[in-house]
């Protein structure tokens, strides 16, 4: 811990500013007058100035200066965030996420240009809203006069220790206007007792400036909470004498901490929740993920010691036996809260779409609106960083082209803009995610011609609609009648499915003409613990994914005679080909009597796993085989059993896949057969 | 290298079907009593299993098949002997089965020298020399060739 980087710190902190920068503009698009979005971005724009110029980001501080000067003119209501705004707003986070990651290419010509869309997007949209300055709050008195101000500034004792630089505040203070302080050291205490890291200083002063009273407040923003700030209005110009306090005639009265300022106490009362929300937001710790995996490993040793001990206290006194059923419920707490560690909620991937969208729509001419809905479902924080690049490809599909464009999109008589919905949400063990869009839905007859061309299905073949429509997941296949920017090179659906296959997840699709098209993610909970079902074949034993499975049935006598020749199981009416794993993991000596079969499915394609017993479910954590074992690709991983046995995972798809093509070389060999 | 460092430096001397080999002690992370082992179907035959040590899934390597020696059945005498090593560019913590585990010694850089290019029965890149110790000929394996 001790060789942190403070720029990696600020990178990180900038990168969830810069998050919540974008979402609040995005929601600005969609209600402009939103006076909390307008501060919260404001917020994380300040922010990221100032801790910018702390660790030496001087580019992006001043590049964000320019920005927070044209953003102050909504904030203050002069101008309106109409769509223009926002457009050039996010370019110029665009520009500020540039600078903080790669300074060396960042332009400051692009920056330039930006800062100069944005002044005149403001300035222009001002003029639209020429009543707006009216609507100046009146208590914080005409702004164009100049007020003098008296001030008096106590930070709390640890205000060093936090990190902020009063000077930092001072210098700002004397841009506003002709500012005059004097510090008061009568708090210093001898030096044997002082603590460099406390605040002995307070300071008095006066302020002249143009500004409204809310300027000055904003200097301190973010240490309102851990200071005094008294501030009086001296009636330099005499409009508003009324407002003196009669404090003013000892000018030199250094009890700061009496609250004098009766006048302007609701106003600071008003900043106070939205600030004190955003301290309770950074109420976190933020730990490297490797230690929640060292975590999670020591946990899952934990479950596999607790397992043994609960083997060997079977029969033994009811104490320890009452000892080691504590212990269990113990380690199943802590294994569910690490996992809660680890947990994140979805939504903030889905953060990253609205902005995806909203070029997307630009880029496309269409009309886009995004919905989604279970943000708040939870999935472990490396499954969803792995999400992103999959649900990318799926939005922009359905984005280019599921969606019509608009004239088609009326012609038809559906609403002018088009709507692509995430769904999020838990089923058992697993994590639903699915796209959808209302388009045009999937053309059964251009995938047939398609996937023809490409060689990926026999000319003619029978194929139902149903089963073409998985094919857009096929390597090399694209219906795009163009490429388009965006879509249409033929990578893609494929890969996205084999991202998905990879989290032990599976892709389904279903699609309705002319009302849309649905993409279902199915996805297991978390990478790291799986729930098995534990099956022994000859003297091992072997974990097959749980979600994979569909049912277990016995191979009965007939069948197992029978099906020498023809590896079929007749399931409720539907042939199911079937693999012995004794021979599939060359296993010699005699099968049990009564064999079972475990019948997974993929999604797609279904076959039936014979085993020599059922042992039972079995939930562990997941141990990746070695390199050395990087060319067996029948198991994903191994886990270890109660008994400190080491037990494989049955790669489903791979096997499947496998009983695939040895069903395909027994067709072949049973058409040549027939015709010889 | 061992044969280009100068001076000498601890090894472990195992012995194998009957032959003594040494590896550097640097790289042992425990000796272990045989303990259950579970077959991987379809691995190479020289890693054909994995075991379980303290919560770790490691494979387990059997020298023998790589040096064309005879499989042997388990003795009283047997040990696992569980060596950090590259593989792939990835520290990998694997066991390595010895029929007999002699015993810690220095091993001087001076009696080693490369494997003579014939005359050997064993493939000479999974050797990287050989020396003397005591009245015995040693085998310094090379574990990079051997396990990459």
């Amino acid at each position: 811990m001790s060789e942190l980087d403070p720029a990696e710190i600020f990178r990180q902190e900038a990168s969830e500013l810069m998050e919540q920068l974008e979402t609040s503009l995005l929601d600005l698009e969609q209600s402009p007058q939103n006076q909390a979005l307008i501060d919260s971005a404001f917020r994380a724009l300040h922010t990221i100035k100032g801790s910018g110029a702390m660790f030496g980001f001087d580019r992006v501080a001043a590049f964000i200066h320019g920005f927070e000067t044209a953003f102050d003119q909504i904030r203050k209501g002069r101008t309106q965030a109409t769509h223009e705004l926002i457009k050039v707003a996010l370019d110029a986070k665009d520009h500020i996420r540039h600078l903080i990651e790669a300074p060396d290419q960042a332009d400051a010509a692009t920056g330039n240009r930006i800062l100069a869309a944005l002044d005149l997007v403001t300035n222009a949209a001002g003029h639209h809203g020429a009543p707006q300055p009216v609507t100046e709050p009146a208590p914080s008195g005409a702004p164009s006069a100049n007020a003098k101000w008296r001030l008096g500034i106590a930070f709390d004792s640890d205000i060093l220790v936090n990190g902020s630089n009063p000077l930092l505040m001072f210098d700002e203070l004397r841009d506003l206007g002709q500012c005059d302080l004097v510090a008061e050291w009568e708090n210093i205490p001898p030096l044997e007792d002082l603590n460099p890291q406390q605040m002995y200083l307070t300071w008095h002063g006066q302020l002249t400036m143009p500004h409204p009273i809310e300027v000055l407040q904003d200097v301190f923003m973010f240490v309102l909470d851990d200071m005094r700030l008294d501030v009086e209005r001296i009636a330099a110009s005499d409009e508003d004498a009324a407002i003196q306090t009669p404090v003013l005639a000892a000018p030199d009265h250094p009890a700061l901490n009496k609250p004098e300022t009766q006048t302007e106490a609701p106003q600071a009362s008003e900043a106070a929740p939205a600030l004190r929300a955003a301290a309770k937001e950074t109420a976190t710790i933020r730990v490297p993920a490797e230690r929640l995996d060292e975590m999670m490993d020591r946990v899952g040793e934990l479950v596999i010691a607790q397992a043994r001990l609960t083997q060997l206290v079977t029969g033994k006194d009811e104490a320890i036996k009452s000892v080691a059923e504590d212990i269990a419920r113990l380690t199943s707490g802590l294994r569910e809260a690490v996992m809660g560690i680890r947990m994140v909620p979805i939504g903030s991937l889905f953060v990253r779409f609205r902005r995806l969208l909203h070029d997307l729509s630009q880029d496309l001419h269409k009309e886009i609106r995004l919905v989604t809905v279970g943000d708040d479902t939870e999935m472990d924080k490396t499954m969803i960083e792995r999400l992103a690049d999959p649900l990318v490809h799926v939005i922009r599909n359905s984005a280019d082209h599921g969606l019509e464009d608009t004239a088609a999109r009326v012609a038809a008589g559906k609403s002018a803009t088009g709507q692509i919905t995430i769904v999020a949400r838990h089923a058992g063990a697993e994590v639903l995610l699915s796209i959808s869009d209302d388009g045009r839905g999937l053309d059964a007859r251009r995938i047939r011609q398609k996937a023809e061309e490409s060689g990926l299905i026999q000319p003619g073949a029978a194929l139902s609609d149903s089963e073409l429509y998985p094919l857009i997941f096929a390597p090399g296949f694209s219906t795009a009648k163009e490429v388009s920017a965006l879509s249409g090179r033929g990578v893609g659906m494929d890969v996205v499915k084999k991202t998905i296959e990879a989290m032990r997840g599976t892709v389904d699709i279903a699609t309705t003409p002319n009302k849309g098209t649905t993409i279902t993610f199915h996805l297991p909970l978390t990478l790291a613990i799986i729930e098995g079902l534990l099956v022994r074949v000859a003297d091992s034993r072997y974990v097959i994914p749980l979600t994979a499975v569909e049912e277990c049935v016995e191979l009965s006598e007939t069948e197992n005679t029978r099906s020498q020749g023809r590896s079929f199981l007749n399931i409720r009416g539907d042939l199911i080909p079937f693999l012995r794993l004794r021979e599939l993991f060359s296993e010699t000596g005699t099968p049990d009597v009564y064999q079972k079969v475990v019948i997974v499915s993929t999604g797609e394609s279904r076959v039936g796993l014979v085993v020599d017993q059922i042992i039972g479910s079995h939930q562990t954590v997941i141990k990746s085989l070695s390199k050395l074992h990087a060319d067996v690709n029948t198991f994903s991983g191994a886990t270890i059993l109660g008994d400190g046995a080491v037990a494989l995972i049955l790669d489903i798809i791979q096997i499947v896949a496998l009983a695939q093509t040895i069903e395909t070389r027994h067709k072949a060999a049973q058409l040549e057969l027939a015709s010889c | 290298m061992l044969t280009e460092e100068v001076g000498s430096h601890q090894v472990l001397m195992l012995g194998l079907a009957g032959e003594v080999f040494a590896l550097d002690a640097r790289l042992i992370r425990e000796i272990l009593d045989p303990i259950a082992v579970t077959r991987v179907p379809g691995a190479k035959h020289f890693v054909s299993s994995v075991l379980n040590v303290r919560g770790k899934v490691i494979p387990l390597a059997d020298l023998r098949q790589r040096f064309g020696m005879p499989p042997a059945a388990a003795t009283p005498d047997t040990r696992i002997i569980v060596i950090e090593t590259d593989i792939g560019g990835e520290p990998t913590t694997v066991g390595i089965i010895a029929d007999k585990v002699h015993e810690v010694t220095e091993l001087d850089h001076a009696s080693l020298q490369a494997p003579p290019p014939v005359g050997m029965r064993w493939q000479p890149e999974f050797i990287a020399a050989i020396g003397k110790w005591k009245t015995d000929f040693i085998v310094v394996p090379n574990l990079e060739r051997i396990f990459n």
